[in-house]
């Protein structure tokens, strides 16, 4: 059943030759994670597709992109948006490795700091904070010492 | 200690406090010693605050160090817009060492990262202001000759008291027992709890400041703002069971001490002020030594 259901996959987005696939991502934040991973940017193919049924997940979003192969900092932001994802890792169309993301230790840049009064959002500085609670992500302003709880982050 | 910033009570170790208020004692007993002459402080009051400015301020004096700086930033290049990173870095060429206060919980942090010299934070917003943890660590240190297995009471806004907080976190490596009374809504939060458990140390929570008076080694008391309640009514109801009247010390034990960071409105009644078991103008004095210690180990003369 399985091996039919990724059949089906790569149909509704193309396989990719050599590079990184990241499945199971939640439907409503494939974009996010799109920003997040700053795909925008750069000359290697990327497809995406989002609202793929999924058995496990209902609908599901899945990235794919060429020739790329994260480093563990660079994927691994996007847990915060996607615990659930699945990293694919393709050489020759084929599956090398399969593993899933890991919420990091540090986050920098992406993420806005939830108090009004902390520095970080009245001058020009790049947010850092520590994960000091990985399940229930609960993060620490480097410079305020104050905490942003999962229902409280938001993406700059 | 030499050229580190001083931003978080936690960025020193323990023996780094002790190391500091070491050297404070020795600062008591002979408090002008003019081995910072050589040297500029640069005091930053982003926002006013009198007293902390002028302690810094007296104990750079008389150490015999130069002190420029602003007492708030009105006539300044802030007013003008300059960010907050080209003030320091500008300030940096200019002094040796920042003593900075602001009203932005992460500035002092952020000022550490950009200066070239080392920062002294007093006071960042709400977050921090390690200098006066140390200069209570002090005052209990010497009223109680050691800082050691004590019984601790904090009395009044435990949510919101940055005072509190650090000093709750400093005293965590001593084998402290802590005696917490607030209203409900000004429990102490569980961000600063966690110190607590995590030595799994023992902690009481009251709503009456009676029930610990004759338990406890140090009565740390601080201010109930009115502002922090939404409800007129409910400040009201809770403000009277938060001040220490005279009548009610009766039953404290002869070494206990009343601390308070001060300004004091109306939680300590005047009666007590000439009580020996009251400290806290003491332990305003003490933080010129403390200040001294500071200045004189991060500049690295002592």
């Amino acid at each position: 059943m399985k091996e039919k259901e990724d059949t089906r996959k790569e149909l509704q987005v193309s396989a990719i030759e050599n590079g990184t696939v990241i499945d199971h991502i939640p439907a409503d934040v494939v974009f996010q994670a799109v920003k997040i991973l700053n795909l925008s940017e750069g000359t290697d193919l990327v497809l995406f597709g989002t609202n793929l049924d999924s058995r496990k997940m209902g609908k599901k979003g899945i990235i794919k992109v060429s020739n790329k192969f994260f480093r563990p900092d660079e994927i691994n932001k996007i847990a915060l948006v996607a615990p659930s994802a699945t990293l694919i890792i393709i050489r020759n169309f084929k599956i090398i490795e399969k593993k899933k993301v890991e919420v990091p230790d540090n986050v920098e840049e992406i993420v806005k700091c939830f108090n009004p009064n902390c520095i970080t959002n009245h001058e020009n500085i790049k947010t850092r904070f520590k994960v000091i609670d990985k399940k229930e992500l609960k993060l620490q302003c480097h410079y305020c010492e104050k905490i942003t709880a999962s229902e409280n982050v938001e993406f700059i | 200690m030499k050229n580190k910033s001083l931003v978080s009570i936690s960025d020193f170790t323990r023996e780094e406090h002790i190391h500091i208020l070491d050297l404070a004692e020795d600062f008591e007993k002979h408090p002008t010693q003019k081995i910072l002459q050589d040297y500029v402080v640069a005091t930053l009051f982003f926002e006013p605050s009198t007293r902390t400015r002028l302690s810094f301020e007296s104990a750079a004096s008389r150490l015999g160090a130069k002190v420029i700086g602003f007492a708030e930033p009105g006539a300044t290049s802030v007013q003008k817009g300059e960010t907050l990173r080209d003030t320091i870095k500008m300030v940096s060429n200019y002094s040796d060492i920042i003593v900075m206060r602001h009203p932005k919980e992460g500035s002092a942090r952020f000022a550490s990262e950009v200066a070239g010299v080392p920062i002294i934070n007093a006071g960042d917003g709400a977050n921090q202001h390690p200098t006066q943890t140390l200069l209570d660590m002090y005052s209990i240190r010497k009223t109680q000759g050691t800082l050691d297995n004590l019984n601790i009471a904090f009395v009044g806004d435990l949510k919101y008291g940055r005072t509190v907080h650090s000093l709750v976190q400093a005293m965590s490596n001593y084998n402290t027992t802590f005696h917490l009374v607030s209203p409900q809504i000004l429990k102490l939060p569980s961000t600063t709890k966690v110190y607590i458990k995590e030595k799994k140390l023992t902690y009481y929570q009251y709503t009456e400041l009676i029930d610990v008076i004759s338990k406890v080694d140090i009565l740390y008391m601080t201010r109930i703002q009115k502002e922090r309640f939404s409800d007129p009514m409910e400040y009201e109801r809770v403000k009277n069971s938060y001040v220490l009247r005279n009548s009610m010390l009766e039953s404290a034990k002869p070494n206990m001490r009343i601390l308070h960071p001060l300004p004091r409105v109306n939680e300590i009644t005047i009666d007590v002020d000439d009580n020996p078991q009251a400290y806290y103008f003491d332990q305003a004095l003490n933080g010129v030594y403390v200040r001294q210690a500071l200045l004189a180990s991060i500049l690295g003369v002592r």
